[in-house]
């Protein structure tokens, strides 16, 4: 998704005027019960371009079948959670919509999602395992199809790099010592930032390190957000800040597009949707980033982590589960719906025979100077590390930015901050009433 | 036909019942309201909406951030009313003077800010308030002068108030201005009769005359800062200073939408209007008691 990342400002803002309207405006799924006859079904969604390869379906598979879905364009992520947990409240959800992977557990917590494993089972085979696990919850259910996927990597600005002296770091110590080498070869450039305000890419990191922050024993959630892993992710990140080695400035200001555009900032550790983000945030300096995998804790590791990423479920709601349950399917793991969605709306496709075929046999525009960038992309999306997400991801997701925020500002400790982080992530759970694990 | 009058009252009444008294009545209901969640909650039936008392109230009253939050808006209260009810009064007085030129196209250009949407001057402004972007700092540092964080520790209280000034001032003044145009024309002959002077005029004058206009500019002022919302929310994206709980209307945006637990947010909000009821009545009262007890003298 590369302009899920970018909108966040935007959607911030253009929240304040939705928040109103989101509460009164209600799906329109056409129930009438019955699986015969022509359907159609209601896709809530914040893809760009949705509508074009929806178009494909109607026109084809879908006039064949008399299944005819309408999309309705939404605002991304979190909002649109809590849009479909106050629809699902009033039985009004859409057949069809968009989740984040680290929401699943809180949709289907609310029972907003519904188990359609006995219509797309078979759609297992053509994703990673890591990505399938993320729509299974562990369980024999399945609660969504994978849509896209944002494993992570590291981009560079090429010449400066040589300009400087500095190699590509392959692991997280030699990326410490890039950032002070820096420092000491031009003191006023920053080799990247630690920015608090999208919790993704820290769990992204932590994912890499191998920290499992939700995990289930029995009938009881365990918190492990401040396990071993997120503590070394957070100390390292912690120590950079504190020693003035990295800049710790938020991520998507005008201030941050501008660090990127001047060469200010040489670095940004991102995922496979970068070039679409830094096509509009740093346009003046296109063909000089490159690409390289996420710098590793340990040179005999080979993983990555993962930031965004979709996938699309069918609701509780729906009166045409079946159907519902068919075109995602379709969207997801048909050849030429994926070839849609890489053309028309940008995204990187969790399928796994999709990764390399149709929009992704060539670079992006911005990286034509890395023609293998997608061969690159699809090795290291299979490094990516399973995750463990749980039923408060939001809250852990809050508190993380308020929490590092503070401590980025401060350059003070990071532990703390994710003490913080694992306290009201417990708090939260235990006051909705589930039973925690210590 | 007594009924008539009711008849005509039907559609407002309705309307505010509908719209209005019930979304009210809905949010207090879901104050006393909670989820309970059994097991993994995970499923059908794993969630279920039970009573909870009190709870959500002593868990608001209890929770530090809420409080930070009040305080932060009252520190920011603190410089956003005195300063634009200041200028507010000020500009009013002087476009009411006789030598002001222009007045007309100056009363415009005033007002001309609040017609612009909050989110959009917090934008604009936030652009501004960024060292690397904003021309202003630019300008300072060929200068060699000092540049200030704006976005951080206590001129952010300032670059949040600037914002509320710039929008605000403008609206009083005009709230002001209307009342000062109300004042008959005879009453300034016999001050100048007298031997006033146009300082005298404004200061003996003017403002005791224009007081009751004051006082609302006042009220509404209050109401607007404890419920600032759109200036902090719109820069939080630029600042590691602004939380996402900043002030008391975020806290509750964050729990009901971002958190997900409408209960908590529908209790804080109903906290908040209490206090707004209770501060902005509170100086509606007393300040009709003095005018009672002035014209009493």
């Amino acid at each position: 998704m590369p302009n899920t990342k970018r909108r966040r400002l935007v959607a911030t803002t253009v929240a304040v005027a939705l928040g109103a309207t989101a509460l009164a405006a209600c799906g329109s799924s056409d129930d009438s019960g019955t699986q015969s006859g022509p359907v159609s079904l209601t896709y809530w969604t914040w893809t760009p371009g949705m509508d074009k390869v929806v178009d494909l379906w109607n026109k084809g598979p879908g006039k064949e079948q008399q299944i005819t879905v309408t999309v309705k364009k939404q605002a991304s992520g979190d909002t649109l959670v809590t849009k479909i947990l106050t629809a699902h409240k009033a039985g009004k959800a859409p057949d069809l919509v968009q989740a984040e992977y680290q929401t699943i557990p809180t949709l289907v917590s609310n029972d907003a999602l519904a188990d359609i494993s006995d219509q797309v089972g078979d759609a297992k085979g053509k994703f990673a395992e890591g990505v399938w696990q993320q729509t299974t919850l562990g369980t024999d259910a399945v609660y969504a199809i994978p849509q896209d996927i944002g494993p992570m990597m590291f981009y560079y600005r090429e010449d400066l790099f040589k300009k400087y002296g500095l190699t590509v770091p392959t692991t997280w110590d030699e990326f410490a010592e890039t950032a002070r080498k820096l420092k000491k070869a031009a003191p006023d450039k920053d080799l990247t930032t630690f920015s608090a305000n999208d919790s993704g890419l820290f769990a992204g990191l932590a994912q890499q390190a191998g920290a499992k922050w939700w995990t289930t024993s029995g009938e009881k959630w365990k918190v492990g957000i401040d396990d071993a892993a997120t503590r070394k992710v957070a100390d390292f990140w912690g120590g950079l800040v504190e020693e003035g080695a990295i800049d710790n400035q938020p991520m998507y200001t005008p201030a941050w597009n501008k660090a990127l555009d001047t060469g200010q900032q040489l670095a940004w550790v991102s995922a496979v949707w970068a070039p679409g983000t830094l096509t509009t945030a740093a346009p003046d300096t296109k063909g000089k980033w490159a690409m390289a995998p996420l710098p590793q804790w340990s040179k005999s590791e080979n993983r990555t982590g993962s930031w965004g990423g979709s996938s699309t479920g069918v609701t509780t709601d729906s009166g045409h589960k079946d159907a519902a349950a068919e075109f995602a399917a379709w969207l997801n793991t048909d050849r030429d719906a994926l070839n849609a969605l890489a053309k028309e709306s940008g995204i990187y496709p969790a399928s796994t025979s999709a990764q390399l075929s149709g929009a992704f046999t060539s670079p992006p525009e911005y990286f034509s100077n890395q023609p293998d960038f997608y061969t690159k992309a699809a090795e290291i999306a299979e490094t990516t590390a399973p995750s463990a997400w749980g039923p408060n991801v939001n809250v852990a997701y809050t508190s993380f930015k308020d929490a590092f925020g503070a401590a980025a500002k401060n350059k003070s400790d990071f532990t703390a901050a994710l003490e913080t982080m694992q306290d009201d992530t417990v708090a939260d759970l235990k006051k909705q009433g589930f039973e925690v694990a210590r | 036909m007594k009924s008539a009058p009711y008849g005509f009252l039907l559609p407002a009444a309705l309307l505010f019942l509908l719209f209005f008294a019930l979304p009210i009545g809905y949010a207090v209901w879901l104050s006393f309201r909670k989820v309970h969640v059994l097991g993994l909650g995970l499923g059908s039936g794993a969630r279920k909406e039970v009573w909870a008392g009190l709870e959500n109230y002593t868990d608001a009253l209890s929770d530090s951030e809420l409080l930070d939050g009040a305080l932060r808006v009252l520190g920011y209260g603190c410089v956003v009313v005195p300063v634009m009810l200041g200028l507010a009064l000020v500009l009013a007085l002087m476009l009411d003077s006789d030598k002001v030129r222009l007045a007309p196209f100056t009363r415009l250009a005033i007002f001309l800010p609040y017609a612009i949407p909050g989110v959009v001057a917090a934008l604009l402004w936030g652009f501004l308030y960024l060292p690397d972007v904003s021309p202003f700092y630019y300008v300072l540092d060929e200068l060699g002068l000092p540049q200030p964080d704006l976005l951080d520790g206590g001129p952010l209280y300032l670059a949040l108030s600037n914002i509320a000034v710039w929008g605000g001032t403008g609206f009083n003044m005009i709230v002001i201005y209307t009342s000062l145009r109300s004042i008959p024309a005879e009453v300034y002959e016999a001050a100048k009769l007298d031997g006033a002077t146009p300082l005298q005029i404004a200061l003996r004058i003017k403002i005791p005359m224009v007081a009751p206009s004051l006082v609302l500019t006042f009220f509404f002022s209050i109401i607007a800062t404890l419920q600032v919302f759109n200036e902090p929310t719109t820069l939080k994206p630029l600042t590691n200073s602004v939380s996402t709980t900043w002030s008391p209307l975020m806290k509750v945006y964050q729990d009901a939408f971002g958190n997900g637990d409408i209960y908590a947010a529908a209790a804080q909000a109903t906290i908040i209007a209490l206090a707004t009821l209770v501060l902005s009545f509170g100086f509606l009262r007393a300040a009709n008691r003095r005018n009672k007890q002035e014209a009493a003298r």
